[in-house]
């Protein structure tokens, strides 16, 4: 489906646009800083909705992303990824910490400059079918971010159009039918022009592929990676396909309860993981391959993510960790680096 | 077929075709989908949504809403009696006694506004003909046995108290509650975290071997049916593409579809710098009665032949079915008249 693919995505203000980008790449600075993240919501009771708890969703989150080293987030549901990524493009007010954008501190910016901001940051959604509209026509929902923040009109908009359609490799005249006349796979093709119309620089996308059928996932994620290279776009991609996020991430996180317990370069996560959890996570990924599956060693996960209103004292993962010492329960682990940019948090790796 | 020991079949399917019927015309659903399952076998069903797998497993036991749905032909001989042409009412004292199943989500498959001790005891009161306390008794061994801690006291708590993984733990009870032959399993595990679809397959290895029953389970996850069944059958388009056991359909695929689904998957361990293989294109409409091979639109080796004969499923080695004009060992056409 990706015939035609970009023939139209040439014209002298993108190659500009492509160029200018290209600049930015050579220096270092981090497109994105998170320091020290929190985020926790108010659990209310009664009448009077008395405060009777904190849900800690995030809880101290560190981390930089690099223009166009994309960083994967991985751990079960629940564990706050979703919130983190909501918290980072500022669509819940964090309870502390930093959210530094371009050198932009965005942490308590005013919603009109945070308007502006927004149009380099996008989002990409797990499930395109309830992220688009279905009374209106993939063109309006295309066009939908271009007339809220641009002031193209008639030919210049429609053909703004036409062209992130040619981009996410669909067919330009489709623009005037609407989401139920398309797969599942092209759907998410069209959430993804969406994201890309006012051409961002950083992209969240949010399980974009697990609603999608096996042979569907590969083709949207060799858009997403065709477009990164054309575009110069830094994702920062949430997934629980293990296999997935190493194929696409230059350095995956992992995450537990709200924090970061394990982060390093996707080949030397998945090649050397420290902490208990990364390991009984990677374990748990069934191999596609019965010879392989049958020899290695099974780490089973005994029972489920505690509660975020009530984690346990000490290292959130001691309940379920195999290799729990008395030591766990007492502090929380700090970050140590362990190797080039391999960061883990826990007391037994030394 | 595979005819290694015919004697302990315990469901044996013979030409299934199941058709909606819409607005637009006639869904070519299932086309012709034959199977056995014998006892202590785990059966994995492989293939994208929409190929009719689900489709072809409620046909079995009858659970589509019909109409639209229309079981056309077919028969699928269940302890020597036709599912098929057995009346709803009788099929009523089969299902979830001689037949269990497990769905994909287990939130909407319970029943919020009861117990779970109320849900679990209910079918084994019904089929079973226990008294309340024997049931109780069942309920709660039952509950131990798919290892829910504090089994007992649990059974008054409502599906809303559990977690995705325990509710399933909760399902496959239920399942197993009235010593099934037979187990339906649909997509058990997908909508479960990676942690516990691990504790889940895990869970349903030891108690296959504890109990011995015969297990289908349908997956769109080639991992999940790689470390579980014994035998594997891979559905495009209301078609059985090919069907072999699990090491050789992994090892040496003969079907292009089989092939490139498991050249999509991304690699846990080596080369990660590679583009991913896609198999471009979509499945195709089945408004229209197939009279090509279904995959033959999107095939890499299709030729003239694949787009107006539609392959029937042949034995190609022992135990490894392909329904292919190609060989893909050979790298040429398969000779028409196969002979083994």
């Amino acid at each position: 489906m990706l015939v035609g693919y970009g023939k139209t995505f040439t014209t002298t203000k993108y190659k500009l646009d492509i160029a200018l980008r290209m600049g930015e790449l050579l220096t270092t600075k981090p497109l994105l800083q998170v320091q020290k993240l929190k985020q926790h919501f108010p659990v209310t009771a009664g009448l009077l909705r008395r405060q009777v708890g904190t849900i800690k969703a995030i809880d101290g989150i560190d981390f930089d992303l690099m223009t166009q080293q994309n960083l994967g987030l991985v751990g079960e549901s629940g564990c706050g990824k979703t919130t983190l990524a909501r918290t980072i493009l500022r669509l819940y007010q964090p309870t502390e910490g930093k959210i530094i954008f371009e050198g932009i501190d965005m942490t308590h910016l005013k919603s009109s400059r945070l308007r502006s901001l927004r149009t380099r940051m996008q989002m990409i959604f797990q499930d395109p079918q309830d992220s688009l509209n279905p009374r209106m026509t993939v063109g309006s929902i295309i066009a939908e971010p271009l007339d809220e923040h641009t002031s193209l009109k008639g030919k210049e908009r429609s053909g703004r159009v036409e062209e992130l359609l040619d981009a996410v490799g669909l067919n330009p005249r489709f623009s005037n039918r609407y989401p139920h006349e398309f797969s599942g796979g092209q759907r998410q093709r069209i959430g993804i022009a969406r994201a890309l119309s006012l051409n961002p620089k950083f992209i969240i996308c949010d399980e974009p592929i697990a609603a999608l059928d096996v042979s569907i996932q590969a083709q949207v994620v060799n858009l997403l990676e065709d477009l990164q290279e054309k575009l110069a776009l830094t994702y920062l991609f949430i997934s629980h396909d293990l296999g997935m996020i190493r194929h696409i991430s230059k350095r995956v996180a992992v995450m537990y309860l709200g924090k970061i317990v394990e982060v390093g370069p996707a080949n030397e996560l998945y090649t050397n993981a420290q902490h208990p959890y990364t390991k009984a996570l990677l374990s748990a990924v069934p191999l596609h391959d019965p010879g392989r599956e049958a020899k290695r060693e099974r780490i089973i996960l005994s029972g489920d993510v505690p509660s975020p209103a009530n984690p346990p004292t000490g290292c959130p993962f001691r309940t379920r960790c195999p290799a729990v010492e008395p030591k766990c329960a007492i502090s929380v682990p700090k970050m140590k680096a362990i190797g080039q940019e391999h960061r883990v948090a826990c007391h037994c790796v030394m | 077929m595979p005819t290694n020991s015919n004697a302990n079949i315990v469901l044996s399917v013979k030409n299934i075709v199941t058709q909606f019927n819409t607005v637009d015309g006639k869904v070519h659903a299932v086309n012709g989908v034959s199977f056995d399952v014998r006892q202590g076998e785990l059966l994995g069903v492989v293939g994208e949504s929409g190929c009719g797998k689900s489709v072809t497993m409620m046909s079995l036991v009858k659970l589509l809403p019909m109409p639209p749905g229309e079981i056309s032909e077919g028969s699928a001989i269940f302890e020597g009696q036709d599912l098929i042409q057995t009346s709803i009412n009788d099929l009523q004292k089969i299902r979830g006694s001689e037949i269990g199943f497990i769905f994909q989500d287990p939130m909407t498959s319970l029943n919020p506004v009861l117990t779970i001790g109320y849900q679990l005891i209910e079918p084994l009161r019904l089929h079973k003909n226990l008294s309340k306390s024997a049931a109780r008794t069942r309920a709660i061994e039952l509950l131990e046995l798919v290892g829910i801690p504090m089994a007992s006291s649990r059974l008054g708590d409502y599906p809303h108290q559990f977690s995705g993984g325990m509710r399933q733990r909760v399902m496959i009870a239920m399942a197993l509650s009235c010593d099934p032959k037979l187990l339906i399993a649909d997509e058990p595990t997908t909508a479960l975290d990676v942690t516990m679809q691990a504790q889940i397959l895990d869970l349903v290895r030891s108690l296959r071997n504890e109990l011995g029953m015969a297990i289908i389970w349908v997956t769109h996850d080639l991992g999940v049916v790689a470390n579980l069944a014994d035998r594997v059958m891979v559905m495009y388009s209301g078609f059985i593409v090919e069907r072999a056991d699990v090491t050789k359909l992994y090892s040496k695929p003969k079907h292009p579809y089989t092939y490139a689904l498991l050249k999509t998957l991304p690699d846990m361990e080596g080369d990660r710098s590679h583009r991913l293989e896609s198999i471009e294109g979509q499945p195709p409409d089945q408004l229209k009665p197939t009279t090509s091979c279904p995959f033959a639109p999107r095939c890499e080796y299709a030729f003239d032949r694949c787009t107006h004969e539609n392959p029937q499923l042949e034995l190609i080695a022992e135990n490894h079915e392909v329904a292919c004009w190609w060989d893909m060992e050979r790298h040429s056409p398969r000779p028409s008249t196969s002979s083994i």
